[in-house]
């Protein structure tokens, strides 16, 4: 909350003498500032203030609640899922996009690209619906191949991983593309012409360049997981122990009388989580942007 | 939502960067070809099967075999109506407040106020970071905490106001919040390849008015921005439900949710049929896109 006292000292400032004839214009930042600070501050100051008040007093209880027994799990849960789509959406969206970006084929570049734009939108309830009609238990596949003899389940952790990948990886292939185009041709020509094979290009030049890119990916990948309420509640409901579940479920009523605040802390255990995540992608992008241009 | 991201769906509204050189060097190895191909036909399985899958599971009829019966049955089921112009609402009024706010308030910045651009950054990227179940956390609290506390002033009857079923303005609210980063960086984009201060200077000495400004001079020039920020919005507010379930609104998601119990078929073919209607607006953007990139 810090960040928003500048925002009402800084209009003052600009607006105040140096330029006389435009010196109204700030005001046109005014109604978007206001409503920032009102209807997206004023909920957090809430989930601060009540993470730390029990019973109408102060009291650090409710974070110590929410790190602890089956919510500490849920949260450990949520970054191990987090964690892992991250690191494996962004490998495999960087192996699906160069394999297209080297392809000669531009239809099928045009193809890739727009499906990636669609596909890493396409999440929440309608996803979930798609994967239990294929993969549940009386889907589609699971019956054709007869999986379900088989002890499959889509309704655990690597189901929803497998799911999770499915947004996961486009938006990892949209992500990586303009990178992979900004790799210039002439870097891989210099490189050879200097004797270096396919191996020592890429482990000295390529992906030092991208690296930016990919952690951004990476970061970018992890957050959509980690934020992803509704594919989970549609899918596994409560049987994998996610801490997005675990609020909704606090909200809906289900805590002890007197520690309906749980969820805020959880709350606040997240924001905290993804802004930590968060905080290394800005820098990163900025430094991808010098190469990338 | 999960997803919703400021590249995507603006990808293919960007230009295609030239196809870059590889295809100049000659003689690549085979090896590379084989490796490639592997690539797309996994790609191409995990990403066709279960869109495939869906749209059997929807016509596979125990008794008949083949049927359509499910994608007749979404007009006819109880709510689809109601849920869906709710949500297209929601959709528009959220378009209009966001726009109405943001277009304002960056034009303002890059023209006069340079020195306010890294806090409009700031405060319009937060969003990114709180997920949307944190946000309707503290939404439910506010409105649970109000009517108790300020049953005598007159925010409570703003708060009652707010939670009209018919039209809950609380979300209205709050998926301008969830739409601000990617509205701020498409018009962020579109503002960056216009030479707005030219514009502007230009209108004004010919003596056009703000407003006359704003309409006739600046939105024309935006209109693949503003139409990538209106998809981007649309696609959110279709798709959200997070904050509509949590608060207890029958909006679109929650709606295919509700239903899925007693008609899984109906509501797998609802989803087939949201993402072939995505599929369309986004094709539909990117060629309008493409279009003025080639008048331009």
């Amino acid at each position: 909350m810090t960040v928003q006292s500048p925002v009402h000292t800084a209009p003052a400032a600009a607006g105040g003498g140096s330029r006389p004839k435009k010196s109204k214009s700030w005001l046109a930042t005014v109604p978007l500032l206001a409503f920032v600070v009102l209807v997206f501050g004023v909920p957090l100051v809430i989930i601060l203030g009540g993470t730390f008040t029990r019973e109408g007093t102060l009291s650090a209880a409710n974070v110590t609640d929410s790190l602890q027994g089956a919510y500490l799990t849920a949260l450990l849960g949520s970054v191990k899922l987090s964690a892992l789509v991250a690191v494996v959406g962004a490998l495999l969206g960087t192996f699906l996009a160069q394999a297209v970006v080297t392809s000669r084929f531009r239809l099928l570049r045009e193809a890739v690209l727009t499906a990636s734009g669609v596909l890493s939108n396409f999440g929440g309830i309608p996803l979930a619906f798609a994967w239990i009609a294929t993969l549940g238990n009386s889907g589609v596949v699971t019956s054709a191949l007869g999986l379900d003899s088989a002890g499959w389940s889509l309704y655990n952790f690597w189901g929803l991983t497998l799911v999770y990948l499915y947004f996961s990886i486009p938006l990892m292939v949209v992500v990586v593309v303009p990178a992979l185009d900004g790799l210039r041709p002439q870097w891989r020509e210099a490189a050879q012409n200097n004797g270096a094979n396919t191996w020592q290009y890429w482990r000295h030049v390529g992906i030092p360049v991208l690296t930016p890119t990919l952690l951004g990916g990476v970061v970018l990948l992890f957050g959509g997981a980690f934020a992803a309420y509704a594919t989970a509640a549609a899918m596994v409901g409560g049987t994998v122990p996610l801490v997005t579940l675990q609020i909704a479920n606090a909200l809906s009523g289900n805590v002890l009388i007197g520690h309906e605040n749980v969820a805020l802390a959880l709350s606040l255990d997240m924001i905290v989580v993804a802004g930590l995540v968060m905080a290394v992608y800005l820098p990163l992008q900025r430094r991808s942007a010098r190469w990338l241009r | 939502m999960a997803a919703l991201t400021p590249a995507g769906p603006m990808a293919p509204v960007t230009p295609p960067a030239i196809a870059a050189g590889p295809g100049g060097r000659a003689g690549r190895p085979r090896r590379i070809r084989v490796w490639r191909g592997v690539v797309l036909l996994v790609a191409a399985v995990y990403f066709l099967v279960p869109l495939i899958a869906s749209f059997t599971f929807t016509v596979k009829d125990a008794s008949k075999g083949f049927t359509l019966d499910a994608y007749g049955q979404i007009l006819s089921a109880e709510g689809f109506g109601k849920s869906l112009l709710l949500s297209l609402g929601l959709g528009v009024a959220t378009i209009v407040v966001v726009l109405l706010l943001t277009l304002p308030a960056m034009l303002a910045v890059r023209l006069s106020v340079p020195k306010l651009k890294p806090v409009l950054e700031i405060l319009c990227t937060l969003p990114l970071v709180v997920p949307p179940i944190t946000f309707v956390a503290g939404i439910t609290t506010i409105l649970q905490w109000g009517p108790d506390h300020l049953a005598d002033t007159p925010f409570f009857q703003t708060i009652i106001a707010a939670q009209n079923p018919d039209f809950p303005v609380v979300l209205v609210l709050a998926y301008v919040i969830l739409a601000l980063p990617f509205v701020y960086r498409a018009l962020d984009a579109g503002l960056g390849a216009l030479d707005a201060r030219t514009l502007v200077e230009a209108a004004r000495n010919l003596g056009a008015s703000w407003p006359h400004l704003l309409f006739r001079v600046i939105v024309p020039n935006l209109r693949s921005a503003l139409a990538s920020a209106s998809f981007l919005t649309l696609a959110l507010v279709l798709g959200e439900f997070t904050i509509a379930s949590l608060l207890h609104y029958q909006t679109f998601p929650v709606w295919i949710y509700t239903i899925s119990g007693s008609q899984a078929q109906v509501s797998v073919a609802v989803s087939v049929f949201s993402l072939l209607i995505t599929w369309l607006l986004l094709l539909v953007l990117s060629s309008a896109g493409a279009r003025q990139r080639s008048g331009s």
